[in-house]
């Protein structure tokens, strides 16, 4: 769709708003795998409740917002082993890179960190890489 | 006030991940997809993104956090191998089904049994996490 990069930068626009809120306000770095990894593994005890929050609000507004979207399909894959080997890559990758796609993406490179505009360049091109083995070499996804 | 803050903040997180496409997993597949039929929708949401977050860490050179305290310091600039596996690991995942943290937390309430099934691995991934980094500080330092 045409409108397609419309959305993004007016979604952009929103996540970056966010992000400027915690930061401003809380005077934390929204980081999506910091914040959840953070209650996971103690690390992040002290402040949960305020990770907490942040979590239920990130669940609860998108669903309920779906209903006015034309679009929410998710198109996941069906398949179970893909879902889990991805989920402990993301799981475990992120947490020894101390961030994700929030973290070392959108508040990393916007304060032209070199850490996180280093880690956005080798996991976009190891996801590349993955599709296009995956994809194109293999036919797998 | 803080705890307002952190409602605010993820549910403009949520909103602009939904209106922006990032929990459609064909979206960011196609991102990936550089050899195939490329979706460059991505680049639109992380320029958005980092313009408002660009002007907030300008803001941070004088002013303190609304709830008070002090601003988070410039991390180690050090890259360090951790960053580096660790980025390659997060990658090769978001590559394999599309879903990065944020998305799949966003998604939980309409996202299905597959996504549900990708967040309970993902949490179980950070709980291994300082473990698989031990061991992998403890086998390279030992060549």
């Amino acid at each position: 769709m045409e409108q397609d990069w419309i959305m993004g930068l007016i979604g952009g626009l929103l996540i970056g708003l966010a992000g400027a809120v915690y930061l401003l306000g809380n005077g934390r770095i929204m980081g999506a795998s910091g914040i959840i990894g953070g209650i996971i593994d103690g690390t992040g005890r002290s402040a949960w409740k305020e990770r907490a929050v942040f979590l239920a609000a990130l669940v609860i507004v998108p669903l309920l917002m779906v209903p006015f979207v034309t679009e929410s399909d998710t198109h996941l894959t069906q398949n179970p082993i893909l879902l889990i080997l991805a989920g402990l890559l993301v799981g475990i990758g992120t947490r020894v890179a101390n961030g994700c796609t929030s973290g070392h993406g959108v508040c990393g490179i916007s304060r032209l960190s070199q850490r996180g505009i280093v880690a956005t360049i080798i996991y976009i091109g190891a996801g590349g890489v993955t599709v296009a083995l995956l994809r194109h070499a293999l036919g797998v996804i | 006030m803080r705890y307002l803050l952190a409602l605010i903040a993820g549910g403009l997180f949520g909103a602009g991940l939904l209106i922006s496409g990032m929990t459609d997993t064909t979206k960011v597949q196609g991102w990936l997809d550089i050899f195939g039929n490329w979706d460059p929708t991505l680049a639109f949401v992380m320029g958005g993104a980092i313009i408002p977050m660009a002007i907030a860490w300008r803001l941070t050179r004088v002013r303190t956090p609304l709830v008070g305290g002090s601003f988070p310091k410039p991390a180690d600039p050090k890259l360090g191998r951790n960053l580096i596996v660790g980025s390659i690991m997060f990658g090769m995942g978001w590559g394999l089904v599309g879903l990065c943290p944020g998305p799949t937390i966003a998604s939980i309430g309409f996202g299905g049994w597959q996504n549900i099934m990708f967040v309970v691995a993902m949490a179980v991934g950070m709980a291994l996490a300082p473990y698989f980094g031990r061991a992998l500080d403890a086998r390279l330092d030992a060549r």
